[in-house]
């Protein structure tokens, strides 16, 4: 199915097969924040990410499923030129944000990561560095120095990540000394402090306990009233309670995209239907 | 790839169609009462109506079940909850064919106030309108539950020869025949609803299969 949006006077088709619902809003009332068009992700002779192109609309969870090995990772870390420093991988097609290339010639990947945004599957604090200058790393990292501007963006950005009424009194204490959930929300207070455009989620929840994992997930339907939030997950239910849209992937390539109620109730795809009833095989 | 949640689902399949034919016996009963205004009958359909409502409570909770312990998605999705859905209609047709059959109490040892003409072909829509709304769940038939709500319009026009007739040939030329009329309007009535039921139960096979909602949505059918 081919979708057409119209940004900044330029129109824009994506022929991915999109899974309607003619009770929600239309996609064309969305605007979009990011997209891939006919990406690909080469390694050395093996092609983890075929031609994909897909719109990730602006403050909406896009959430990314498919069975190990699928691409979805290899996707999702292309969308903030996370393969740069890999050896022997070629990226092909564009990927645009704000309408713009990421990839295109000039663009600095560090600014780039500065406005997408990535939280990983492990949490990430520097264990011995302090809860505070965890959080306003990114910023010192680009020449900060600020001191009241640094203690207000570490306040909004672990109030943000849910985080600040448990650490507001031990801001000093190491980021290694809280637990595997508050860290992870650091994490993510640490990706909200520049202030970015889109933050990428990588199984932000997968190390973590059924408490943590519905704090990450609360959390994340707070953000997207900011932020734009992809998220890849293994865990089917997750997509299907956080996300707005979701994206099935296989062997590379995008089987089916579309809303999430949609792609959860009755996918248009045999192969997304096979997935995630478990008889994939 | 055969799943554990595979046999559950065939046996949630089973259970549904063991109350479909406990319901289809009902009405036959109720139906078959009437006609032949036998109270024996009638005894046995209020006896079986007390299975049909445990078999109801059986199908909920092996439905509430399936949905809390195995987070279904899609096709499994669809069953199970369409499942809890259909169950309910049974379970109200299944009152529908008690209430005819009271009816036939009411009506017992004394004549019938005119030959029964519109009441048994409302009846016999009822029961195809039934059989093949379980008809279409068990073979996943789209095609055979749109046939099944585009009959529901037949027994709207047979219900309403009937009241039609009851009132304007019977009740409002003698109210004395009220006790004789009044069941047979009422039991048209029942029929009736045992229809919008079967509908119910083609909307939401057509949603268990195609994943389409058809309720409200006459135009879809199309």
């Amino acid at each position: 199915m081919k979708i057409e949006n119209k940004q900044n006077g330029q129109n824009i088709t994506f022929n991915t097969r999109i899974s309607e619902d003619k009770n929600a809003p239309s996609a064309d009332a969305m605007s979009i924040r990011m997209e891939s068009r006919s990406l690909s992700v080469i390694y050395g002779q093996v092609c983890g990410v075929k031609d994909v192109s897909l719109p990730i609309y602006d403050k909406r969870v896009t959430a990314f499923i498919g069975p190990s090995g699928c691409g979805k990772t290899t996707f999702l870390r292309a969308l903030n030129r996370m393969h740069d420093l890999a050896p022997n991988v070629k990226i092909k097609g564009e990927v645009l944000l704000n309408n713009e290339d990421i990839y295109g010639s000039g663009v600095d990947p560090v600014i780039i990561r500065r406005k997408i945004g990535m939280v990983f599957q492990k949490p990430t604090p520097f264990p011995a560095m302090s809860i505070y200058d965890n959080v306003i790393a990114g910023l010192k990292l680009v020449g900060l120095r600020k001191r009241s501007m640094l203690d207000r963006v570490a306040e909004q950005s672990l109030r943000h990540a849910a985080l600040w009424e448990e650490v507001k009194d031990r801001l000093k204490n190491p980021g290694g000394s809280l637990s595997g959930g508050q860290q992870q929300r650091l994490s993510i207070a640490r990706a909200l402090a520049v202030e970015p455009d889109v933050l990428l989620m990588d199984e932000p929840t997968s190390s973590l306990d059924p408490q943590s994992t519905t704090r990450i997930e609360e959390l994340i339907a707070q953000l997207k009233e900011k932020v734009t939030i992809v998220i890849v997950t293994h865990n089917m239910q997750q997509a299907a309670r956080v996300s707005d849209f979701t994206a099935f992937m296989y062997l590379g390539a995008i089987i089916e995209f579309g809303r999430t109620e949609k792609i959860f109730t009755g996918p248009k795809e045999k192969q997304t239907e096979e997935y995630i009833t478990g008889r994939f095989g | 790839m055969e799943r554990q949640l595979d046999q559950e689902l065939a046996d949630l399949k089973k259970q549904l169609l063991k109350m479909g034919a406990l319901v289809e016996t009902a009405i036959f009963e109720s139906i078959e009462s009437l006609k032949e205004l036998c109270p024996e009958r009638v005894n046995k359909v209020i006896k079986e109506d007390k299975v049909i409502d445990e078999l109801e409570n059986i199908i909920d909770e092996k439905c509430l079940d399936l949905l809390a312990l195995r987070q279904p998605m899609a096709t499994d999705l669809r069953v199970i909850t369409m499942s809890m859905k259909i169950s309910t209609d049974l379970e109200r047709i299944a009152d529908l064919a008690v209430n005819i059959a009271r009816h036939v109490f009411e009506l017992a040892g004394k004549p019938l106030l005119k030959p029964l003409v519109d009441i048994p072909k409302l009846a016999g829509l009822s029961q195809k309108m039934l059989k093949d709304a379980l008809d279409s769940f068990v073979n996943k038939d789209a095609n055979l539950a749109g046939a099944v709500i585009a009959l529901d319009s037949q027994a709207d026009h047979l219900r309403n020869l009937v009241q039609k007739e009851l009132v304007e040939d019977y009740l409002s030329k003698d109210s004395s025949v009220a006790p004789r009329a009044v069941p047979l309007l009422l039991i048209s009535r029942h029929l009736e609803r045992i229809c919008d039921h079967a509908t119910n139960i083609a909307e939401d096979v057509i949603y268990m299969v195609n994943a389409e909602v058809v309720r409200h949505h006459p135009e879809k059918l199309k």
